[in-house]
């Protein structure tokens, strides 16, 4: 809202290992607070109804849909998107194991599948098949019929 | 004319799998698809729709909306410009530019629950959304017509004013079958009394979406020169151009389509919803930039799924297991507006089977619901699972063999399609061939668990594929590294699939490509990617640049060497001449004293693409308390030509694959009394997630396209089809009923068991 908005809530993060000073619209998404107050625009919008995964990022650690956030909920607390995986060193083996294993089509779900099959190998080093597509079931892709993002998600491990 | 080629089958790049030029962009999130736009001074739109399915507007208020805070402008169909009763090419398929405009914002009606109604821009996303939200509209509600059977009784109301149908040549008021058409060969009536057994079912199925992750996005800027640039989710910037221009009765020259990258289309992103909407928005607010961003459910009920409907089918066979005659009527789902996918449905029925005597007539049927668009080989996955159907039903009946019986009467070169083309070389028998001597096929069911049950099916269809126009640039840099534009939305790899066949032509490594997709005002007009044409058609475009570049460095060659350029031979990427030679990316650093850089461009335009085949094979198990289907098992076996990169040609199969087994077990527009999709959101409208499939398997086949150097077929449309019919013979065979509805849900099998 414009003017007889509520006013903005005070929010200090850490991005991707960066900390941000933020004033965030009481009622704006952790997802829009990342494309169009930070400028992070690698986290996708899929549905904004906490279906499709695409807006995956990981909040302390744990995997959430950041349209389901609000980004006055992530005050204090470390936000890791796909713009942070890769380092000056290369990419993430997950990112190359998606190149190499054509893991991606269009592309749009990629970022979100990459931010949840990290959150999966982070914990646990070597997940089943069985396990992966569990893992993986909140994510939606419509070009690749999963076949080879699990196969890439199987390369990364070894 | 046509061009035929004896095809190559030495390939240095072609073949293998480099990973796509565009990767690191979409693995680091780097890449900048249609949302992600910004520009200074950005401001957002957003639209009203219609609640009901079917109601007259009866008065629109937009005074609220336009009085409200951070409000820029607000638009009605009104502030559109008179178009005529013009027809468009918009790539996989017509926009009459009327009826396109009433589609994009509705004049007179409303024709489904979500038609565009008013828009507005804003401030910002959530002003915007609240002043849409403001502006009142007094509707008169008419009855909804959901179904074909509806839309098509005696007296049932016209959606489409004034709409007057051609019906095999006769003009017909009052309907709302907008066209009925026939292809006939011979006497069907004939052949049936003739035939040993005559099969007839009708089978129905429900509308699907296509699906795509990335809703549907546009920004534009109309400067105050009348300059107008767009940004848009879209298959075919040039087909935004040609749409946006016709709609809004602007010169094509003065609408700049900038590329962005494109999250899924399928064949819905051919149609534009948005871009003239934040086009007018842009003006009203005195060229402001204005974004609009679809939310999901809307685009599930106001963008443009594959029809559903219901097809008649009768075939007539011979003990000897060959077919005598087969007949059709396919009744398509138009939806709000005419135009379903039931040309190409016709095309596709009979495709892989070589008849006698055939009869197809199609039904283009308006209903409320939303104008239906391309999606994956439109109105062919439809009219596979109809004949499969009753050839598998024939099957049983005679006790025949599913693949022998194929084979028995597969089309091949020469055979005549139901609409009468006549098939150049084809790859259905070396297929069928494939499937036959697959491990898949030769390997044993397998005991399922107990409680449940399993099946296996089989089916095989056809897609003809797209040819149309194409543009590809190349540019040679002193490094010896190539510069390579061309006009095709890259939506799996195909920047990559493109310049490996012009790197296959120079000898040059594809990795010393940099291939870019530039604007509508930086390359020659290419169609939209779809109809499995861009590796194809746009591959053929930088195949023909690549062949003229060579013809120009040899005139370099000549000159730096002082010789004639019929003396210099060009092989494997090294020129030579009277002993003298230079492999091309040394010479790309020596052109200067022979004129400086060199280019080359070249335009296609085909009108023929070859063809493609699939046939598949899927085992299932039936939970038979709860009626619930896995897929245990899956092959997708597929004529593709030559796979150009065959890690991409892969994935389109797999892709097409699931995509085609959501629709045959799961995925409806769930249609409620008054017209509204009840399961509008990716939670209801249940499409496959990782934990839903297997791994699926692929066996490639390439018989060359005799229409291409390297014998390339379009490949990303005909997987869709076969799993329809496929999946619905596997639960036949599981549970020994046949299944004549799609989706075979959960609920269907129950039901079908307690029969
Ligand atoms: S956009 Fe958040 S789950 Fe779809
Ligand atoms: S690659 Fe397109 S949705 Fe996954």
């Amino acid at each position: 809202m414009t003017t007889n908005s509520p006013s903005k809530v005070h929010v200090t993060t850490t991005i991707n290992g960066q900390q941000h000073e933020l004033l965030v619209p009481p009622y704006m998404s952790l997802l829009d607070t990342l494309r169009e107050l930070i400028g992070l625009t690698g986290t996708k919008e899929g549905c904004l109804d906490g279906n499709c995964g695409a807006c995956t990022v990981s909040v302390d650690g744990r995997i959430v849909d950041s349209c389901l956030v609000l980004g006055a909920e992530v005050n204090g607390k470390n936000v890791n998107t796909v713009e942070g995986m890769a380092t000056p060193e290369g990419l993430h083996p997950l990112q190359q194991a998606f190149l190499e294993e054509a893991a991606l089509q269009c592309g749009i779900c990629t970022p979100g599948f990459l931010v949840a099959a990290k959150g999966l190998l982070d914990n646990e080093p070597s997940p089943s098949e069985g396990r992966i597509r569990h893992w993986l079931a909140g994510n939606l892709c419509r070009c690749t019929g999963y076949d080879k993002i699990v196969r890439a998600v199987q390369k990364a491990i070894d | 004319m046509v061009a035929t080629y004896d095809t190559k089958t030495d390939y240095k790049v072609i073949g293998n799998s480099p990973i796509r030029h565009d990767g690191v962009d979409k693995v680091t999130g780097r890449a900048i698809y249609g949302g992600d736009v910004k520009a200074p001074g950005l401001i957002w739109g957003d639209v009203l729709r219609s609640p009901h399915a079917h109601a007259r507007i009866k008065s629109i208020d937009t005074s609220a909306a336009e009085a409200m805070d951070g409000v820029f402008a607000v638009l009605t169909h009104g502030d559109f410009p008179q178009t005529d009763d013009k027809t468009i090419d918009a790539g996989e398929g017509t926009v009459n530019l009327r009826r396109g405009q009433s589609n994009v914002m509705a004049d007179k009606k409303v024709h489904y629950k979500g038609h565009v109604v008013a828009a507005v821009a804003a401030v910002d996303r959530n002003t915007a959304q609240v002043a849409a939200q403001a502006i009142k509209v007094e509707y008169e509600v008419l009855p909804a017509i959901s179904d074909v059977d509806a839309a098509m009784a005696e007296g049932a109301p016209q959606i489409l004013d004034g709409l007057v149908g051609d019906h095999l040549g006769e003009s017909v008021e009052n309907t709302n079958v907008a066209r009925v058409f026939r292809h006939e060969f011979g006497n069907v009536d004939d052949a049936f009394a003739n035939s040993d057994l005559v099969i007839e079912r009708t089978v129905s199925m429900s509308m699907v979406h296509q699906g795509y992750i990335e809703p549907h996005n546009a920004t534009a800027i109309w400067g105050q020169d009348d300059n107008l640039t767009v940004w848009s989710s879209t298959q075919g910037s040039f087909g935004v151009r040609s749409q946006v221009a016709g709609l809004l009765h602007h010169p094509e020259s003065k609408i700049k389509v900038n590329y962005v990258e494109i999250g899924g289309g399928f064949g819905g992103k051919t149609v534009v919803y948005l871009a003239p909407i934040a086009a007018l928005l842009s003006r009203k607010a005195g060229g402001r930039p204005v974004k609009l961003v679809m939310d999901r459910s809307s685009v599930f009920e106001a963008t443009g799924p594959a029809p559903g409907g219901k097809i008649r089918m009768k075939i007539g066979v011979n003990k000897d297991g060959k077919i005598q005659a087969a007949d059709t009527d396919l009744m398509l789902e138009a939806g709000g507006f005419p135009g379903s996918a039931v040309g190409a449905a016709a095309i596709c029925v009979f495709a892989c089977y070589n008849l006698p005597v055939s009869r197809i007539t199609g039904y283009d049927v308006l209903v409320n619901k939303p104008k239906s668009a391309a999606y994956r080989a439109p109105g062919s996955p439809q009219a596979s699972f109809a004949i499969e159907t009753v050839i598998d039903e024939i099957c049983d009946e005679l006790g025949f063999d599913k693949i022998q019986f194929r084979l028995d009467n597969a089309a091949h070169e020469g055979t005549r399609r139901g609409d009468g083309v006549q098939f150049i070389r084809v790859g259905l028998e070396e297929c069928l061939v494939a499937a036959k001597e697959s491990d898949h096929w030769n390997s044993p069911l397998g005991d399922a668990p107990a409680g449940k049950k399993r099946g296996r099916g089989i089916a095989s269809a056809y897609w003809m594929n797209g040819g149309g126009k194409s543009t590809c640039d190349l540019m040679l840099q002193d490094d010896g590294t190539v510069m390579l534009n061309e006009g095709s939305a890259d939506i799996g790899g195909t920047r990559t699939s493109i310049a490996m066949q012009a790197a296959e032509v120079l000898g040059i490594p594809v990795e010393d490509f940099h291939p870019s997709i530039p604007d509508t005002e930086s390359i020659g007009f290419t169609g939209v990617t779809g109809g499995s044409r861009t590796t194809y058609t746009t591959g053929l475009a930088a195949y023909n640049a690549a062949q003229k570049l060579v013809v120009e460095l040899k005139s370099r060659v000549a000159d730096l060497w002082e010789t004639e350029a019929s003396n210099v031979e060009f092989a494997d990427g090294v020129f030579s001449a009277n002993g003298d030679s230079i492999g091309i990316q040394e010479l790309a650093g020596k052109l200067d004293p022979t004129g400086g850089p060199a280019t080359a461009t070249a335009s296609v335009n085909l009108a023929e693409a070859g063809n493609a085949y699939g046939v598949q094979i899927c085992d299932l198990e039936v939970d038979l308390e709860t009626g619930k289907t896995d897929v245990v098992r899956y092959t997708a076996i597929q004529d593709v030509g030559k796979a150009v990169h065959p890690q991409y040609a892969e994935g389109q199969i797999q892709g097409g694959v699931v995509q085609g087994l959501g629709w045959a077990l799961n995925e409806e527009y769930f249609i409620t009394d008054d017209g509204a999709m009840a399961n509008r959101s990716f939670l209801d409208y249940r499409m496959p997630t990782s934990l839903d499939m297997p791994m699926i398997d692929t066996i490639m086949v390439e018989v060359p396209n005799p229409l291409h150097p390297y014998g390339v077929r379009g490949i990303g449309e005909v997987p869709i089809c076969p799993p329809l019919s496929a999946a619905a013979q596997a639960i036949k065979e599981a549970v020994g009923k046949p299944f004549y509805e799609l989706p075979v849900k959960p609920g269907r099998i129950l039901e079908a068991q307690n029969d």
